[in-house]
């Protein structure tokens, strides 16, 4: 079963979650000497006739695939034989190591791993080019400082790391367990274990490995799991023992099988075996194991068998992080470094040809030239010196101008962009604005390289329930026979005598409290009115119609217990409450019976059976057997397949009623289920009952056929109501999208939920106004959609033709809005550009009614047609697609579970903290990336240029005035230290004077800040001040008796000064760290350039204090500086003061802007985002 | 829908406030209003018109003669690098002239050498900095190859091409007939004599191969004390250099007449390299060099235009600074 189709079951009902809920049958027991009377039905069958962990729609996948499980893809498991099941060895003990490293490994292990990165083959092919003789431009030292430093660093950080690692490692691996070893169960170290052998685990205890289960302490078979470790969902799942295992006494009775299960992997939702006992065939699903590292609750001990230990358990298989992905700046950065690339090669060139020409032309007199002395006399016979001859020389200084020359492509700038980023990351984590108090969860990073695709999104793809709306589902009203009981104003009451369930002395509560309508509650005590009826049967099913597990807590008060209920639907979770409210309170749940409070007396039902939701049906059903014998089956689901399957024989009028209330609710926002029921004779249950034995034995299409028996029972309903939902907006939504669209963010919302519910949540969240013309689109065909489509195209062109009146232009603002069925014609055919076109003429985009593909589909939509970048938001399984697809994935960690965490690149708690996201870290991140790429690029390439036109003054032989450790330490050391402050710290607006201005987020989506032309401008600025560092010293010294070094020194000085006052003058906000970090490189410049000097075997010693007594070496700086400066600074004037750039503009007002506007802004911001806590 | 979380609540999270990690640490923001640029540029120009005045006054003080003398001090046959290689020829010239203004003392006597390549690679490479201070490195020759050893493996100190080719011309100056002292003492950095070239390093075995590269060193003199080589060894930055000689101590009149003798020992003419000899006073901007002092005004002119331009924008074509109406999305169309 693979992951989409398990998550779609999920999307297509967000009522119904039930991912691993199960099918429940009958449950033949006379147990339990309750006053309750028993429906007996045992003369079906002893024990041999139960069967669980049937699946229905999931069981699909590995009934199918039952023969598929082929023997060399298979892993052979015999159980309780350890050594049998491993006589290769190749499975993996179950001892964990997260460590990626021993001591004797570590080295060349860390080593080879770091030079993963292209970077630091580029940095190692370049040193070791540099050893070779005839190459050696910089020293031994040199040439490898900067790679050692930067390999070290990362290898302390790594070694530290695994260390931690290990540690927690020998921690896990003395863990104890109780495996089955001689017949009797021993406490055994969890690094022990071995696959295939028994183990037994008790409640609370963590699961050692994976394991199939064989029997539990229930006598059904059940046992409960919590994943919180492995998935992050605190929610109890159901997994069940096989019946035929969970018969056996494991201890005395020496069970042997096999189970033939597929090869470990990552999929943690889905798994597929065979079993093989006692000469039956048993197939496993997911529902039969459960996996290392999750927590057994509320079963006191379980048993199972090791199927996967160690490091091929699902939960190591998972240890990986997010997919990386890479940021749009630095994807079109690297096009800007393949026009260094370019132009390194031609510097090198330039250089290899003209020292070509030179060798030619001074081709006699290389011999004798003082200071090139071809030939060596010192041996006896005279020979070449060093010499290759001229191609070769050619050669050589070509690959010698290639390292002296390496730094034109700024290594350092990919180090430097990863600490930004940390930096950045730190920030985002920290701010106080994205900390949500409700679930206290901090802002998350788990992609670390794409912070700056923050600043430039320009779709946002949301999901809406859990998103925009809190997932936190309400009972609102509901509409019972026809009846409509909205009306009233709900009240909490505390001392209410009809939610109180006793159980012997102690009073049971539900843990939640909900609104309860006054009126409703007295006629569901009415029980002799027809009215009451109707409801007692309505608030019946909702109590017993779910998955629901009751679970009891203590209190401080020992009278008082509070019932928690445990479900993975927030719906059901919120119909049990509400029934609970009314005095229908679920209380106990077993596989075999459920025990309902019934206003204070407790009932006891039998479930016969139960189908569980399955998107086909899109409704759920359970067989109940009630304690006045009768037999009734209540059906629970979405209102579009429940109205097929009601008996519109009878009852017209309450239908009609029903479907009007459904109407109204639905507009209100509110989600509706439609809730019917039957009584069914004994006959047709027996009939329901063999056919549901078969079909669930079944090896082959169980699911389907499943579904069929379901279908048959799931007819000719009587209607009992339908209840509403509300499913709250988070706080802050409506004035966050406000603020996107402000920004010109276009918002689209993607929802499983019908149309009316989506809309009415569009006018809720203002992403919906109603100046707007919304476009409808709804077909069932291909054809039709293609006819809408064209319609919609032409009226929205006519709308964009239409002279915009004189009043704002808001008045011809398109809202779309798509099903999914729709969708499935559209997508992937030829009508998806019509769509597109569509679309982007519209402002708001609503689809309701779609798959979780679907919405990876229509992100990809504008993905694939548009330059733009796409934000995918969403906090659902369902969502992963959609946010693994775009190219920023946010995940809301909120009720829905992890799974959308665990795909996305940044995770928080709330919408609304989209707004400070993207529109000042974004912003923030976004600029200051782009600066400092565009600094680094000029940084490095100012450098290069100035070693490059000294090289054509010496006759084109690479030497380098600067000192071999000065041209090392440029990158790394004199410039390095300022561009990552000024990259994590400098802000160009504030916080409050983004917010207060969306519009400001623009810059980022036109690419205001790094761009070709940019570059080419940078460049162009970079090549004068190249030739001013480089000239000015040249000339003034021309013809002086001065020394390389001194000049050396000047140059080195020169240009460090020039840069770092670059970005001084760039800086707009000058933080103590800030001036610390500029001025202090400068002054760690001169204090490594004197201490250079002060080797003496260098043969620069001591040149800097000759050339630093010298006047003219001041003015020369001074010269450099401005001079260098100057015509940067006028256009940067000039275009400050007359190009009207917006972010200009708002920081000057910022610093002038009048007070009055400005507390203005503050109380609005108050208002969004300094919400009261709860 | 509330919650009864009772007694466990959660500990919280949240992270602890600071201005730091809140990004509102206090900051300077200056912002570039038209009258702190116009007042920089103006600035710019009142300091930069000065210093560039005064460097152009001090190098219009420098005093300087120069003479080429390396075409004229052979004969003019086609044999020049046979003539200057032959130990037995008499390399004498006599050159002669005349002081233009007065030379106020220290007089500066340099040697100015045109397209010799003092920064080749091959030539800076080829020397052991630590064979000339440290008596028991005298055998680290690797660097100096192929003046690292004699043909008989024994080290050359100084090795290397750079003391190999040493300067070796001479100069005699006489003032009307008068010798006109050259003091050739400290020409060389103090750091150099008393760091760099070791008081007990003696030369040995120099300039004894086939090839001649240039000047011999005494051998009984130390290192420390051999300041030509000191000077000669402070490699040039670039092709056109020169070197200090000496000094004279004594000023020199305005029309004076000057005769130099001249050794033309050193092989220039095996690569077209021109020898000039220089006699020049000194300024705090060196020698003779307009260009600092041109480059100082021309910046700071540009400066001053810069400033007048952008007064001239503002007061024609102002704009409010921090008007929110100059917003792209708070204009009106029309204005577009």
């Amino acid at each position: 079963m693979d992951y989409h189709s398990q998550i779609e079951i999920n999307e297509n009902s967000p009522q119904f979650s039930n991912r691993s809920s199960s099918a429940l049958s009958v449950q033949p027991r006379a147990s339990g000497g309750h006053s309750l009377r028993e429906v007996s039905f045992s003369e079906r069958g002893g024990p041999t006739s139960v069967r669980h962990g049937s699946r229905g729609a999931e069981s699909e996948g590995f009934s199918a695939s039952y023969k598929e499980i082929r023997d060399d893809d298979a892993r052979l498991i015999y159980i309780n034989d350890p050594e049998k099941t491993n006589d290769k060895f190749e499975f993996a003990g179950n001892s964990i190591r997260t460590g990626k490293y021993s001591a004797l490994t570590f080295l060349p292990r860390n080593l080879f791993e770091q030079f993963h990165r292209v970077a630091y083959i580029y940095f190692l092919v370049i040193a070791i080019l540099n050893q070779l003789p005839q190459l050696a431009v910089f020293g031994r030292g040199a040439s490898i400082m900067p790679l050692a430093f930067v390999l070290l660093v990362t290898a302390v950080k790594d070694a530290y790391e695994d260390y931690r690692r290990h540690r927690s490692d020998k921690i896990e691996n003395k863990r104890l367990a109780w495996v089955l070893v001689d017949e009797s169960f021993q406490l055994v170290r969890w690094k022990d274990i071995r696959v295939g052998e028994i183990i037994r685990v008790c409640v609370d205890e963590t699961l050692p490995c994976d394991m199939v289960l064989l029997s539990t302490s229930d006598s059904t078979g059940v046992a409960y799991v919590q994943t919180t470790n492995l998935d992050g969902e605190s929610n109890l799942k159901t997994r069940y023992a096989k019946q035929e295992t969970q018969m056996k006494n494991l201890e005395n009775e020496r069970i042997s099988g096999l189970i033939k299960c597929e090869k470990p992997n990552r999929n943690i939702y889905g798994f597929q075996a065979n079993m093989e006992i006692d000469g039956k065939h048993i197939s496993l699903g997911p529902s039969n194991i459960i996996l290392r590292g999750c927590e057994l609750k509320n079963t006191e001990w379980t048993i199972g068998v090791a199927v996967f230990a160690g490091r091929e358990t699902k939960a190591m298989l998972n240890n990986s992080g997010a997919p990386s992905k890479r940021s749009r700046l630095e994807t079109s950065m690297n096009r800007e470094i393949i026009f260094l690339s370019i132009f390194l090669c031609a510097l090198c060139a330039i250089v290899s040809v003209l020292h070509g020409i030179w060798l030619r032309h001074h081709k006699g007199e290389l011999d004798l030239m003082q200071f090139y002395r071809k030939k060596d006399y010192s041996e006896a016979e005279e020979d070449d010196y060093n010499y290759y001859g001229w191609g070769m020389e050619v050669f050589f200084v070509f690959l010698m101008s290639v390292i002296v020359f390496q730094i034109m492509i700024p290594i350092s700038l990919y180090i430097s962009m990863e600490l930004v980023r940390v930096g950045q990351a730190f920030f985002m984590i920290r701010d106080n604005m994205m900390y949500d108090e409700a679930s206290s969860s901090r802002f998350q990073c788990r992609a670390l390289n794409i912070n700056e695709d923050l600043g430039q999104i320009k779709y946002v793809f949301s999901d809406k329930t859990g998103t925009l709306t809190e997932n936190k589902m309400e009972f609102q009203c509901a509409s019972i026979g026809g009846i409509d009981y909205s009306s009233g104003n709900g009240s909490v009451e505390d001392s209410q005598t009809g939610n109180l369930g006793r159980g012997g002395e102690q009073v049971l509560r539900p843990k939640m409290k909900v609104k309860v309508d006054p009126e409703l509650l007295n006629t569901s005590k009415r029980k002799h009115t027809n009215e009451g009826r109707h409801v007692h049967d309505f608030f019946l099913a909702l109590a017993a119609c779910n998955t629901i597990v009751p679970l009891t807590i203590e209190t401080p008060d020992p009278a008082v217990k509070l019932i928690d209920y445990q479900g993975e639907s927030p719906d059901e979770q919120a119909l049990v409450y509400a029934a609970a409210a009314y005095g229908f309170m679920l209380v106990e749940r077993t596989s075999g019976h459920i025990v309902i409070d019934v206003q204070g007396e407790r009932q006891r039902f039998n479930v016969l059976g139960l189908h569980e939701f399955d998107s086909d049906r899109k409704r759920m059903s359970v067989i109940l057997g009630c304690p006045d014998k009768a037999i009734k089956v209540f059906v629970k689901g979405a209102d579009t397949s429940m109205f097929s399957v009601i008996d519109r024989s009878q009852n017209l009028n309450v239908l009609k009623a029903t479907e009007t209330h459904i109407q109204t609710y639905s507009s209100k926002g509110l989600r509706t289920l439609v809730i019917g029921v039957r009584d069914l004779s004994s006959l047709e249950f027996e009939q329901w009952q063999s056919s549901y034995e078969v079909a669930s034995t079944a090896l082959m299409g169980r699911a389907s056929l499943l579904r069929k028996v379901a279908n048959n029972v799931e007819h000719h309903l009587a209607i009992l109501g339908s209840s509403a939902i509300e499913d709250k907006l988070q706080q802050g939504v409506p004035e966050a999208i406000e603020s996107l669209r402000t920004a010109g963010i276009k918002v689209w919302v993607l929802t499983g939920d019908k149309q009316e519910t989506a809309i009415s949540i569009g006018y809720s969240s203002k992403l919906l106004t109603s100046m707007m013309t919304q476009i409808v689109i709804n077909n069932n065909s291909h054809e039709s959609c293609r006819k809408s489509l064209i319609e919609a195209l032409l009226v929205s062109n006519k709308l964009a033709d239409a002279p915009s009146g004189g009043s704002e232009n808001s008045s011809h603002q398109l809202g779309l809005i798509i099903d999914g069925t729709s969708l499935v014609y559209i997508l992937d055919s030829e009508l998806e550009e019509q769509l597109f076109e569509l679309a982007s003429k519209c402002d708001v985009v609503l689809c309701c009614r779609v798959a979780p593909l679907q919405k990876a589909g229509i992100v990809a939509l504008i993905k694939s047609r548009t330059d733009n970048m796409t934000l995918a938001i969403g906090d659902g399984a369902n969502d992963v697609s959609m946010i693994q697809m775009a190219d920023v994935g946010i995940g809301i960690s909120g009720q829905e579970g992890r799974q959308a965490v665990m795909a996305s690149d940044f995770a928080m708690g709330q919408f609304r903290f989209l707004v400070p996201l993207l529109l000042v870290h974004g912003h923030w991140n976004y600029n200051r990336m782009s600066y400092m790429i565009l600094y680094n690029f000029y940084r490095n390439a100012v450098f290069v240029l100035l070693l490059f036109w000294y090289v054509l003054f010496t006759s084109y032989t690479l030497t380098t005035a600067i000192t071999d450790w000065s041209s090392v330490l440029y990158s790394v050391l004199y410039t390095s230290v300022p561009t990552i402050i000024v990259g994590v710290l400098d802000k160009d607006l504030s916080r409050t004077s983004l917010l207060k201005h969306p519009q400001l987020y623009g810059a980022g989506q036109r690419q205001e800040s790094y761009n070709g032309k940019l570059f080419w401008v940078t460049m162009l600025d970079m090549l004068w001040q190249s030739v001013a560092v480089f000239f000015v010293p040249l000339l003034a010294y021309w013809g002086s008796n001065v020394d390389g070094s001194s000049l050396g020194d000047l140059w080195t000085l020169g240009v460090v000064v020039m840069v770092n006052i670059h970005l001084a003058m760039d800086v707009t906000r000058w933080y103590w760290i800030t001036h610390a970090a500029i001025w202090g490189s400068i002054i760690a410049t001169f204090l490594c350039v004197i201490a250079i000097d002060m080797l003496p075997f260098l043969p620069g010693y001591w040149a800097f204090f000759h050339i630093v007594k010298t006047e003219l070496f001041w003015v020369c700086l001074l010269l450099i500086t401005i001079g260098a400066l100057l015509p940067r600074f006028a256009v940067k004037v000039f275009v400050q003061y007359f190009g009207h750039n917006d972010i200009q503009i708002a920081r000057e007002t910022e610093k002038f802007g009048n007070s009055r506007r400005y507390s203005q802004t503050q109380i609005e911001m108050h208002q969004i985002f300094d919400l009261p806590q709860r | 829908m509330s919650s009864e979380d009772g007694p466990s609540k959660k500990v919280s999270r949240k992270p602890r406030y600071s201005r730091f990690t809140q990004q509102e640490l206090p900051a300077c923001k200056p912002i570039l209003t038209p009258a702190l640029v116009i007042g920089i540029l103006m600035c710019l120009g009142i300091i930069f018109i000065p210093i560039g005045l005064l460097a152009l006054s001090a190098s219009e003080n420098v005093v300087e003669v120069v003479d080429r003398y390396d075409d004229v001090c052979i004969p003019s046959t086609d044999q020049k690098v046979g003539f200057i290689k032959d130990p037995a020829t008499n390399k004498t010239c006599i050159r002669t002239f005349t002081i233009p203004k007065k030379m106020r003392k220290p007089v500066y006597v340099y040697y100015q050498l045109d397209n010799f390549y003092q920064n080749h690679r091959r030539y800076v490479k080829s020397r052991s900095d630590r064979q000339l201070w440290n008596p028991k490195a005298e055998s680290s020759t690797t660097p100096c190859d192929p003046e690292g050893q004699t043909g008989d493996g024994k080290p050359i100190v100084p090795c290397g091409l750079i003391a190999w080719s040493l300067f070796n011309d001479t100069y005699m100056l006489s003032k009307n007939d008068a010798a006109l002292q050259i003091n050739k003492k400290d020409i060389a950095w103090r750091s150099d004599r008393t760091h760099k070239f070791g008081s007990n390093i003696y030369p040995k075995n120099f300039q004894n191969g086939t090839l001649i590269g240039g000047g011999k060193l005494d051998e009984s003199i130390p290192l420390s004390q051999q300041e030509d080589l000191m000077v000669w060894m402070r490699t040039s930055a670039l092709p056109t250099f020169r070197k200090l000689y000496g000094r004279i101590e004594t000023d020199l009149e305005a029309n004076e007449k000057i005769t130099v003798t001249i050794q033309n020992n050193y092989n220039t003419y095996s690569f077209n390299g021109k020898k000039k000899l220089v006699i020049s006073t000194a300024t705090w901007i060196g020698g003779k060099n307009d260009f600092i002092g041109k480059m100082y005004m021309a910046v700071g002119g540009t400066s001053i235009v810069l400033g007048v331009i952008f007064s001239l924008l503002y007061v024609f074509k102002p704009r409010p600074l921090g008007d929110p109406s100059y917003l792209s999305w708070n204009k009106s169309p029309t204005l577009d």
